[in-house]
């Protein structure tokens, strides 16, 4: 048993960084109140794990007997959601909303590694008790941070509707967890899959537990008709949580999401001789049920964000509407439709993240987040301006920003899959989401600043974060290559052929 | 009469949608967090009945232990964050916290 540990333990050198930043961030708030010093401590912890990740020999293999798999794709994976923890991290520094918070800053800090280790456990996570309580360690710590500035009533309020929703949900999805363990007797995935290839199992209660097991899925990454929480809770958390919540645990949602349907329903021994795509098991589609969800989160998505004024509102609502898109690569059940969601995900990383801070900053500085303190933006502060216009064009999907190769890629996948149907329902989708993008840009370049409304500059630090997340944006979409290799290179779950 | 798997399903199934029958119906969000309880604990009868009668895994009991726990662990979050909201709108009732749907 010991020298299995001890064997695991060198696959789990990132989540045990992590683990022990969180312990000494913890402890160091005892003796001192300063925030950027355990905001240091904790991006150091982050950056450790970053460091673990990437020097990682790609290497498959499993930890804990079968409780984590290491393998390319949760790789991928956490170097996505480690790094949108970082910059949420340089956030927090200049955040003037956690800087008007005396009380528990180490705190803050601590929860933001925990909800890191949280997502990165979730990343890997091949048995379903694993799965569960990754879950459970990303989801608490986001009630607490979501209700980080309880002063203040907005904040109480989403961290009131969020536990209720992620408690529901979850408990929902611990059900069907206990009916698929009724039906094959197993937790482990791999296992579970045997058992299910044996085909003695009743199909329709199958059904029944892979849809309560889909809802907390769903939940996770705000898919409709699982989103009802996204709108309130990423307009009353602090900005840099929401900012966090809609990048990296929509990613760890994702990556656990693929991880299970693609183990666990693949049928592995007849899959993907021909096509490609994956065959399932039972043959029930399980990638119907994905492409509903898809579809609904889009449409509704895209069109309930028309009629928002609140920017933090409104980018909840496109950020239901990307699940949407990313969804759809899920649907392909192909390595191509995988390796596209995954190239979304840090193209989306970089154009969300930078989104989020500019809402930040004009927040900062005019305490407003509506749709208003934009007015003439373009003419008070012309950098922070151009920026968003890069952002939001990238969140639509126009070239040559990035956020157009992830669409790209996505699409194409769909089209080798021969579903042209959800391409051209994707595609109309862009072109509404085009709608409420230019609507803020409309207000910050045609429209004439409110009387009063201040000119304001930026500090170096503001100006390189900015530039952090501008360059990529822009370098993404004009030179993609190695960032497609390495996604391409990253989609081998352990366990399965490819 | 001899108890069989069928009657431990039978229980947990009842459970499960007494408690998401009150997470539906109430409006107070303590007994909203009751209902959540019952799902999570009819779960653990799942957990436990399949593990007895399926055979010698141990796993389900393993389970339920690690449920129990979370359980625990949710309900002092929830309930950390019920009471601040009852400081900040002197009301848990979860349609009078309204204030973000403008």
């Amino acid at each position: 048993m010991l020298p299995h540990i001890l064997e695991s333990a060198k696959l789990f050198y990132p989540e045990l960084a992590l683990t022990i930043a969180f312990c000494f961030v913890i402890l160091a708030g005892l003796v001192t109140r300063n925030r950027i010093f355990t905001g240091l401590a904790g991006m150091a912890g982050v950056l450790a794990a970053l460091y673990f990740v990437s020097v990682q020999a790609p290497v498959d293999g499993t930890a804990f007997s079968d409780m984590l798999a290491v393998d390319g794709f949760s790789r991928f994976f956490k170097i996505v959601i480690l790094a949108a923890t970082f910059i949420v991290q340089l956030f927090s520094l200049q955040s003037a909303e956690l800087k008007s918070r005396a009380m528990g800053t180490a705190e803050y800090n601590a929860l933001l590694t925990a909800l890191a280790l949280g997502m990165c456990l979730m990343a890997g996570a091949s048995n379903m008790l694993m799965m569960y309580l990754a879950l459970e360690l990303t989801s608490i710590t986001s009630y607490l941070l979501a209700g980080y500035t309880r002063e203040a009533e907005d904040s109480a309020e989403a961290a009131l509707k969020y536990v209720i929703y992620g408690a529901v949900a979850s408990g929902m999805m611990l059900y069907g967890i206990s009916i698929v363990y009724g039906l094959t007797g197993a937790l482990d995935i791999y296992s579970v899959n045997q058992a299910l290839g044996s085909g003695q199992v009743n199909l329709w209660t199958l059904i029944l537990a892979g849809i309560l097991i889909t809802v907390g899925f769903g939940y996770k990454i705000s898919a409709v008709p699982f989103h009802f929480w996204t709108p309130d809770v990423y307009e009353g958390a602090p900005v840099t949580i929401t900012a966090l919540l809609s990048v990296a645990s929509k990613a760890a949602g994702f990556a656990m999401m693929i991880r299970f349907f693609r183990v666990t329903f693949a049928d592995l021994i007849m899959g993907g001789q021909e096509t490609g795509a994956w065959a399932m098991l039972g043959g029930f589609e399980w990638n119907e049920v994905l492409a509903v969800l898809a579809v609904l989160s889009m449409t509704l998505g895209n069109l309930v964000a028309l009629w928002q004024n609140n920017l933090k509102r409104l980018l909840a609502y496109s950020s239901i509407a990307h699940a949407g898109y990313m969804l759809l690569g899920v649907v392909t059940m192909s390595p191509e439709g995988v390796s596209a969601v995954m190239i979304y995900f840090v193209v989306y990383l970089f154009m969300n993240l930078g989104a989020f801070y500019v809402v930040m900053l004009v927040a900062d500085k005019t305490g407003s987040e509506e749709m208003s303190a934009y007015a003439g933006l373009g003419q008070r502060s012309p950098f922070i301006g151009v920026a968003m216009t890069i952002f939001l064009l990238s969140l639509t999907g126009i070239p040559p920003t990035a956020g157009f190769v992830g669409k790209l890629y996505i699409f194409s996948a769909l089209i080798g899959a021969k579903m042209i149907g959800l391409v051209v329902i994707g595609a109309l989708n862009s072109v509404v989401s085009l709608y409420y993008y230019v609507r803020i840009l409309k207000n910050m370049f045609l429209k004439d600043a409110a009387p009063g409304g201040a000119v304001f500059g930026l500090s170096v630090p503001e100006v390189a974060m900015l530039l952090l997340l501008l360059v990529p944006t822009l370098l993404l979409g004009l030179y993609f290559g190695p960032l497609v290799e390495y996604a391409q290179a990253s989609v081998s779950i352990f366990g399965i052929p490819r | 009469m001899h108890i069989t798997l069928t009657h431990y399903v039978i229980v947990s199934a009842l459970l499960f949608s007494l408690g998401l029958f009150a997470v539906l119906s109430r409006r107070n969000a303590i007994l909203v967090l009751m209902g959540i309880e019952l799902i999570l604990n009819s779960a653990n009868i799942n957990f436990i009945a399949f593990s007895r009668f399926g055979g010698s895994d141990m796993g389900g009991q393993a389970v339920a232990i690690f449920v129990i726990i979370l359980a625990a662990a949710e309900a002092a979050v929830a309930l950390a964050i019920v009471l601040n909201i009852y400081q900040r709108f002197h009301t848990v009732n979860v349609d009078d916290i309204n204030k973000l749907r403008e």
